[in-house]
């Protein structure tokens, strides 16, 4: 019954088409390629940002300077484009650039420091959002060709739904993920990490690279999610994405992955951002519901599900514990 | 003739010295293909500081090591696997978030086009397990399978990264009957293969089931490398125990133990200890004898409540009580002093003084502090009754020694004035003077009417203090010596030959 | 007694007359007060006055990081009381009532947090992270979502009013301050909350009731944020449930690293955590006055946080403790096999 880690991925997706099921039931318009489209498109740079989140968390890690970086990442593009002549793809070049090395930073003090990730990632956040602030304390509108251009990119689907380019490339981060988290020596390792450290050292996981880079993914998705939302916007705003480290979080605790590390899978993130987002369309759609029950539902299934993992754990952990805790040590 | 074969591995005169102590004085161990050869002593003797030096987790200070004739200095577990050295803990020291397959080829994963061939993996591991007999399905998570196969998956994962030299360190501690004919045969099939492997163990019938040679160590020396054939179960308990202990002579006076204090009826934890009786008697001391492994410990920890225990019964003067938590003991007038000090006594970083007074104040509540008079006259009271040797009271107490961090220890149960004192270990890694100390003061606290438990591997200090003695083994109590059957040799009988020695 | 707890806030009290003397260089009237209508005005007055929030939520964050754990909620529950004081006096409600009830709020919160932690065994951060997503939906239901604007004058005074010339942030955060110290170290609770974060299995075999206290410390922590969560409505007259406290459980986390308590538990001090509070507003002050751009504030905050962190390392720390030891005497033994198998390495939260 537990003994398959994909249960709690299984509960997450079944959660998801029962709470859409229950939506259209309510609202059948809300059953329609556009709602879909507009889930995919909205939530973009928030998937992109979770997907980095769940191979720190997968790792045992947390990371909290995300959202700092995105909001970096915009004004950093609005700035450049503003001032220089350089071209968007340059800039986007150059800014990933920054976050990869911002990421790989973070996760080379973490390492070589033995500083906890939580207050090394908060400083990171401080950094960030206080160097986007250097930059611009006001909102700068992008109004580069290119950036039309870009959200001139869709397809539509038969029935009206407009599926952009943005929520093409958070799909084509989820597909990548799996790849690299399953398909991958470097993804095996993550898991390693996650699962206990000392014993994946002793096994001949290369702590320190491991490290390293699964920051500097985190940082360059958050980079990458910068883009995104840059593009989605059309500015850059230093005071924009507060709190989506939280979110980004949430979604991966509700997809499914263990916030203590080595146990969870990247689609379980993407089935946690849907659920999020659907919580949000069912909200406008309601009409008569405030935005604040997204927050409070978001934090029940968020206890729900950390709840759900105590009990996963327990369940299979109770078996062996006297005999392997107690047994007397050499 | 076997010693005409050339050796597998061959260490020559380890050295390895920590802060100045000797903990490896120039320990040779030979290793010859397809033999299984035991690694035997009792605590501290050095054991796992050896198998460290030579997979490099340590680094030693004197010696060679040859592995197939050609000398090698691994710097690291993970070195030392790749020259053929593996090795395989206790606590297996696999991924248990992970499936079988992928511990066993995390690192090594078989590739396709650079991405991991997962279908190929899970083949490979499938038909790697079933080499030892062992037939499921590798794609689930290691956690849904027992110990014993996650041991045998480990020993796999071992054999196919090295495949020369086995290190098993105590691979059986949490394991059944069946489970450890399971790993035998594993042990078996790879010896047939040619490997050379190092076994680790407590349990003695176990010793003589699968291995072929046995070193002992005593003190950081080799006291003897035995051809398992040529000698019984008691040899080998003396040479890890030491001869000279049958010269001890027992305490002639004996208090007169008086009323019952605590009875405990069928006691036991089903994984920790077997049922046992208990009949406990004021002034008197109750030994717990047996080798590592054998239930000393874990008798101690389920009548203080640290695990409780899952059947029978507890009185304390008649009436019964549940000892659940040492909360609970604490309040029934309990005390444990437990037999790793670092990490189950001490509160490294607080003081020496709210070292000693810890559980008096536990006991009274956090709104009753005590007064700074009352603390300061218990401190110096204990600290000069146990001749404790501090600088000052307030220094943190891991500074201290580890003999006197004990008797602070012990000064933190005997400020709660306790009717019943379980030592666990009290003498275990501390110098000369302190343990003849220790050893007084549990005479003298019998004398005054306390009721003590006190486990211990040295069989020449139970003789000493006990009133009786309890002997144990495979977590059972096997027999119960009293007045003049106390002595070395009857304990040691009783420990290597079991029920069979009543 | 007093010796070795002015050694211990010594770093702390230069660091912060550094930072105090750079107001005065970029700003030279920093030091003076005036003494105008019954009330004390001037730069320190306000840098005291400032760090109240802050400083009221590190009283509570200290000790729940001294037993090895950490409180994300602190924000949102400010924001809650915040709310709860609010729609009582708008209800109608007396400030006492509404004061009482923004207490029980935040005591509330803190036994959600405590029951998790000390019951239910889940990690500190993760579950106070609920609480850090929730809670502010829950203060935004209470506000519907609006600024809750109130009049009430007696719940005013608590944020903008003076008792003898002083603000009342001030003389409510000093008031905390002295009443937790005084509670916990004139009782056993700071030695056992010691003994707990330091090593949690040893003090349960001595006999601690570790669960009632972890309970205790993370009460004590709500009650702290539902202070400072009050001050900060009544200081601006209504409460914002969006914006109120937002981030400041980081900045009280800073307060009590900067006051040189470990994050992974153990011996703490409330008196340095104060300080660190005071720290940071300084900091904020000298930002400020200096006429730099507010924008380098958090810039200026990580890099001090970067500094902290590099001093507070364990590697750099032992690589001080070799540096000094090879300087004097030879490098002992254990320290040498050390780094190897220090169990420090292994753990992450």
């Amino acid at each position: 019954m537990t003994r398959s880690p994909r249960l709690s991925l299984y509960i997450t997706m079944a959660t998801f088409v029962l709470a859409y099921a229950v939506c259209a039931w309510q609202y059948p318009a809300m059953f329609s390629t556009r709602v879909v489209a507009n889930l995919l498109t909205d939530n973009a740079f928030l998937g992109i940002t979770a997907v980095g989140m769940t191979f720190v968390i997968l790792s045992g890690g947390i990371d909290l300077s995300v959202g700092s970086v995105i909001a970096f990442s915009g004004v950093f593009l609005a700035v450049i484009l503003r001032d220089t002549t350089m071209h968007p793809l340059v800039a986007f070049a150059l800014l990933l650039a920054i976050t990869i090395s911002f990421g790989a930073a973070v996760g080379a003090i973490i390492h070589y420091l033995e500083m906890p990730p939580f207050i090394v990632t908060l400083a990171g956040m401080f950094l960030m959002r206080g160097l986007a602030y250097v930059l611009s304390t006001d909102s700068v509108p992008i109004t580069h060709e290119f950036y039309d251009t870009i959200q001139d990119v869709y397809w539509k689907a038969p029935s009206g739904g407009r599926f952009r380019l943005i929520g093409g490339i958070m799909i084509l981060c989820y597909i990548a993920a799996m790849i690299v988290l399953h398909r991958t020596r470097f993804g095996q390792n993550v898991y390693a990490l996650g699962g206990n450290l000392a014993t994946a050292r002793l096994m001949g996981v290369p702590i320190a690279r491991t490290t390293v880079m699964i920051y500097a993914i985190a940082g360059g998705l958050a980079g990458l999610a910068g883009i995104v939302y840059s593009v989605y916007t059309s500015a850059g705003y230093s005071l924009s994405t507060v709190g989506v480290e939280l979110d980004a979080i949430a979604a991966v605790v509700i997809g499914g992955t263990l916030l203590t590390g080595g146990s969870g899978f990247v689609a379980g993130t993407f089935f946690g951002i849907l659920i999020m987002g659907l919580i949000q369309t069912y909200i406008v759609f309601d009409g008569s519901l405030s935005s604040w029950w997204t927050k409070i539902v978001i934090g029940g299934l968020l206890f729900a599900f950390i709840m759900l993992q105590k009990a996963l754990s327990w369940a299979t952990t109770t078996r062996r514990r006297p005999a392997t805790e107690f047994a007397t040590r050499s | 003739m076997t010693e005409t074969r050339k050796p597998a591995l061959r260490a020559t005169a380890i050295d390895k010295f920590f802060a100045g102590a000797i903990a490896l004085d120039q320990v040779d161990l030979t290793l010859y293909p397809g033999e299984v050869h035991a690694l035997l002593g009792e605590n501290g003797a050095g054991k796992s500081t050896l198998i460290k030096c030579i997979t490099g987790a340590y680094h030693r200070d004197g010696g060679t090591i040859e592995l197939d004739g050609s000398p090698i200095d691994p710097r690291g577990p993970v070195e030392s696997q790749a020259l053929g050295i593996g090795t395989v803990y206790q606590e297996v020291n696999l991924l248990e978030n992970m499936t079988v397959a992928d511990n066993l080829f995390l690192g090594w994963q078989p590739m396709r086009a650079g991405m991991v061939d997962r279908r190929r993996m899970n083949r490979r591991a499938a038909e790697i397990l079933a080499g030892y007999g062992l037939h499921i399905d590798p794609s689930l998570l290691l956690s849904s399978y027992s110990i014993a196969i996650q041991q045998v998956v480990a020993i796999a994962r071992a054999v196919e990264l090295s495949g020369k030299v086995l290190i098993l360190d105590e691979p059986t501690a949490s394991l059944d009957r069946e489970e450890i004919d399971l790993l035998f045969s594993v042990v078996r099939e790879l010896t047939a293969r040619g490997m050379a492997v190092v076994f680790i163990t407590h349990f003695l019938d176990q010793v003589f089931e699968i291995s072929d040679r046995a070193t002992v160590l005593r003190n950081g020396r080799v006291v003897g490398t035995r051809k398992l054939a040529d000698v019984t179960q008691g040899d080998i308990v003396e040479l890890m125990l030491g001869r000279h202990l049958e010269a001890t002579k027992r305490k002639s006076q004996q208090t007169e133990p008086g009323d019952a204090i605590l009875s405990l009826k069928d006691f036991g934890k089903r994984g920790m200890i077997d049922p046992f009786d208990l009949d406990l008697r004021q002034g008197e001391v109750v030994g717990l004898a047996g080798l590592l492994g054998s239930g000393r410990t874990e008798t101690c920890k389920v009548i203080f409540g640290v695990v409780s225990a899952d059947r029978g019964s507890a009185q304390l003067r008649g009436t019964p009580v549940r000892l659940s938590s040492p909360r609970t003991a604490l309040e029934h007038r309990l005390g444990l002093c437990p037999e790793d000090r670092k990490t189950d006594g001490i509160v490294g970083d607080l003081s020496v003084r709210e070292n000693i007074i810890l559980s008096l104040q536990a006991r009274q509540g956090w709104t009753r502090p005590l007064s700074r008079s009352r603390i300061n006259a218990i401190v110096d009271e204990y600290v000069k009754a146990l001749d404790i040797r501090l600088a000052s009271p307030d220094m943190p107490i891991r500074l201290l020694s580890g003999g006197n961090q004990q008797k602070a220890l012990l000064a933190r149960w005997l400020a709660t004035e306790p009717d019943i004192l379980i030592l666990d270990e009290p003498t275990r890694g501390i110098d000369v003077g302190a343990h003849a100390e220790i050893i007084q003061l549990i005479e003298r606290l019998c004398a005054q009417g306390m009721a003590l438990i006190v486990a211990s591997s040295e069989m020449e200090e139970l003789v000493a203090y006990s009133t009786r003695v309890i002997v144990l083994r495979d977590r059972r109590q096997v027999r119960e010596l009293q007045g003049d059957e106390i002595t070395t040799d009857r304990i040691v009988k009783s420990i290597s030959q079991g029920e069979s020695a009543a | 007694m007093i010796g070795a707890t002015f050694r211990r806030i010594t770093p702390q009290l230069i660091i912060l007359g550094i930072v105090l003397l750079l107001n005065f260089l970029v700003f030279p009237g920093f030091f003076s007060i005036e003494f105008q209508n019954g009330r004390l005005f001037g730069n320190l007055i306000d840098v005291l006055n400032r760090g109240a929030p802050v400083a009221l939520l590190s009283i509570g964050m200290t000790l729940v990081i001294a037993t090895k754990g950490i409180d994300l909620s602190v924000g949102a529950v400010m924001a809650i009381a915040g709310a709860v004081a609010a729609s009582v006096v708008t209800g109608g409600g007396g400030w006492f009532t509404a004061l009482i009830a923004a207490l029980a709020a935040g005591l509330l919160c803190g036994l959600w947090n405590g029951v998790l932690v000390a019951f239910l065994r889940v990690q500190p951060i993760v579950a106070t992270l609920v609480l850090m997503v929730a809670g502010r939906g829950v203060a935004q239901l209470i506000t519907e979502g609006k600024i809750m604007t109130f009049l009430n004058e007696g719940l005013i005074f608590l944020g903008a009013g003076t008792i003898l010339g002083l603000p009342t942030p001030i003389i409510i955060w000093l008031a905390m301050g002295t009443l937790v110290t005084f509670v916990v170290r004139r009782t056993a609770l700071g030695m056992l909350i010691e003994a707990i974060g330091i090593n949690e299995t040893a003090s349960r075999l001595a006999g601690i009731n570790s669960r009632v206290l972890l309970l205790a410390v993370y009460l004590i922590s709500g009650v702290c944020a539902a202070t400072a969560g009050v001050i900060v409505a009544a200081d601006i007259k209504g409460a914002d449930a969006n914006n109120a406290g937002l981030w400041m459980e980081l900045d009280a986390i800073l307060a009590v690293v900067i006051g040189g308590n470990s994050l992974l538990g153990g011996r703490f001090s409330i008196v340095a955590s104060l300080l660190g509070a005071l720290i940071i507003q300084s900091v904020n002050s000298v930002i400020l006055l200096s006429g730099m751009p507010p924008e380098f504030n958090l810039v200026i905050k990580a890099l001090i946080i970067i500094v902290i962190l590099v001093i507070q390392s364990p590697t750099v720390k032992h690589a001080l403790y070799l540096l000094r030891a090879s300087a004097g005497s030879a490098v002992p033994e254990a320290h040498a096999v050390g780094p190897r198998n220090s169990p420090a390495k292994e753990t992450r939260s």
